[in-house]
């Protein structure tokens, strides 16, 4: 009985004993959820659970010490800072996935071009929050360089992730929104692509092994599968290029 | 550095969690006293229901009084659809967006405290007045409001309080558009996100103060309430 008592009692530890946790951009959402069973089916007794989130969100959580083994970000930034704040295992890194960020609008909407976002019956225009959402970056130097951001300002509409900009634009509670490609590409119906933007940083995407992981020789191992054919297939189905 | 951090601090979150609040405080409190009194005094059919209905915002998920109201007044519902169409005026994305959710989970509060307040006057010194030809509004306001105002100040306090920390249902309608829609609350979210702790500190402490403050205004009322 004892024994049996001891056993009920360690079994979530032996159950988590070979339990990996991946946070992940945002934008990953949808092939990470399909890339994560394949991985478990390589790897018998392994299992993955993901954190999706603004990578600047993930950044910080990690910096807090969550316990997380792998970390997928949606720009190079963050990841640099993650680096330099020796969160992730440096020799870990490496780009997995490419992307583009596009203008949306609801269907029918006017915006045409990011010129046109000028326009006075253009009310709100949602966008990454620019501190804590890679795309919301991405957006700002795009507008930066096109020199409308400053003017732009009053109508910006801040998100916590790429996600929620495409949430406002698909419920039309926004004329348009900055987002990439494959977020764009899921909500087929609900939103327009109005152009491709161009005069921003590549949107190119790494992954590392989080320094204080304790599963460190599988984290590699989920790493490297998404280098491989399987994970790469699995991304280029949801229109994420090569890195 | 603190000088540092004094001298880019934004004010604004602050003034707007106030003007929100306080907007909402007096929406709640003019809606809490009727329906207080309704509660407490008539015998409405269905008023239990209603009155359930009402306290609903304290148990539910912010994010369901929040989805609701997106869903209720968003610009593609009918009265969203409406105000947009015939004023051009939407609650998205507006701090009276805000105002809506806070209004919504200060009510209960309000609400609470008049019922029982009412529950508690004595209704022979009412039956007196009106035997002293004062009309009903009259003894209402003469009597029963001056036998109740503790209560009702009390539960008023507790609005204010709950409205200043209203954040999930006002994030999803009003969004934290700073200057515009930031509040307190909203601000601390990102600076947390953002990895501003400093920034996220200064402003939790500042809020928790100012709770702290009404916390005990309230204690006093309510310890004034007669019994």
């Amino acid at each position: 009985m004892k024994r049996l008592l001891l056993l009920v009692a360690a079994l979530p530890f032996i159950a988590s004993a070979q339990q990996l946790t991946v946070s992940a951009a945002a934008s990953l959402t949808d092939a990470f959820k399909e890339i994560g069973p394949r991985f478990e089916a390589t790897r018998p007794g392994a299992t993955v659970r993901f954190n999706f989130a603004a990578s600047g969100v993930l950044l910080q959580q990690i910096a807090q010490g969550a316990p997380v083994d792998v970390f997928a970000s949606a720009d190079q930034e963050t990841m640099n800072r993650g680096a330099q704040q020796k969160l992730v295992a440096t020799d870990t890194r490496r780009d997995f996935a490419s992307n583009t960020l596009v203008l949306v609008t609801p269907p029918g909407g006017a915006v045409k071009a990011v010129r046109d976002l000028a326009m006075a019956n253009v009310k709100r225009i949602a966008v990454g929050k620019v501190a804590s959402v890679p795309v919301g970056r991405y957006t700002q130097q795009a507008l930066e360089n096109a020199q409308i951001w400053a003017p732009l300002q009053p109508k910006l509409v801040f998100a916590d992730n790429v996600r929620q900009v495409l949430d406002y634009v698909a419920r039309g509670e926004v004329e348009a929104g900055f987002v990439y490609r494959t977020d764009a590409e899921l909500a087929k119906g609900k939103v327009v692509i109005a152009m491709t933007v161009s005069g921003h940083a590549p949107v190119t995407y790494p992954v590392a092994v989080v320094a204080d992981s304790r599963q460190a020789g599988l984290a590699r191992e989920f790493v490297a599968f998404l280098g491989g054919a399987e994970a790469q297939g699995i991304l280029a189905k949801y229109g994420f290029g090569k890195p | 550095m603190p000088a540092d951090l004094w001298s880019q601090f934004d004010a604004a979150p602050l003034t707007l969690t106030l003007r929100v609040a306080g907007v909402a405080t007096v929406l709640a409190l003019l809606l809490g006293v009727a329906l207080g009194w309704v509660f407490a005094r008539t015998k409405l059919p269905g008023r239990g229901l209603l009155e359930a209905v009402c306290m609903l915002p304290l148990v539910l998920p912010p994010t369901v009084l929040g989805y609701g109201i997106l869903v209720l007044m968003g610009r593609r519902s009918a009265l969203g659809g409406w105000l947009r169409e015939h004023f051009d005026y939407t609650v998205i994305f507006n701090w009276h967006g805000a105002v809506i959710a806070s209004t919504l989970v200060a009510l209960p509060l309000v609400l609470k405290g008049a019922s029982s307040a009412f529950a508690q006057v004595d209704r022979n010194l009412e039956a007196a007045a009106r035997t002293l030809r004062q009309s009903r509004w009259s003894s209402f306001v003469r009597v029963t409001l001056p036998l109740a105002w503790p209560g009702i100040l009390a539960g008023t306090l507790l609005a204010f309080a709950r409205a200043m920390g209203e954040f999930g249902a006002s994030l999803m309608v009003a969004g934290s558009i700073p200057g515009q829609t930031q509040t307190a609350s909203m601000a601390i979210y990102d600076a947390v996100q953002a990895g501003r702790d400093d920034l996220a500190l200064m402003l939790a402490l500042i809020v928790s103060a100012v709770s702290v403050a009404i916390l005990v205004l309230s204690n006093r009322f309510l310890q004034r309430q007669p019994s």
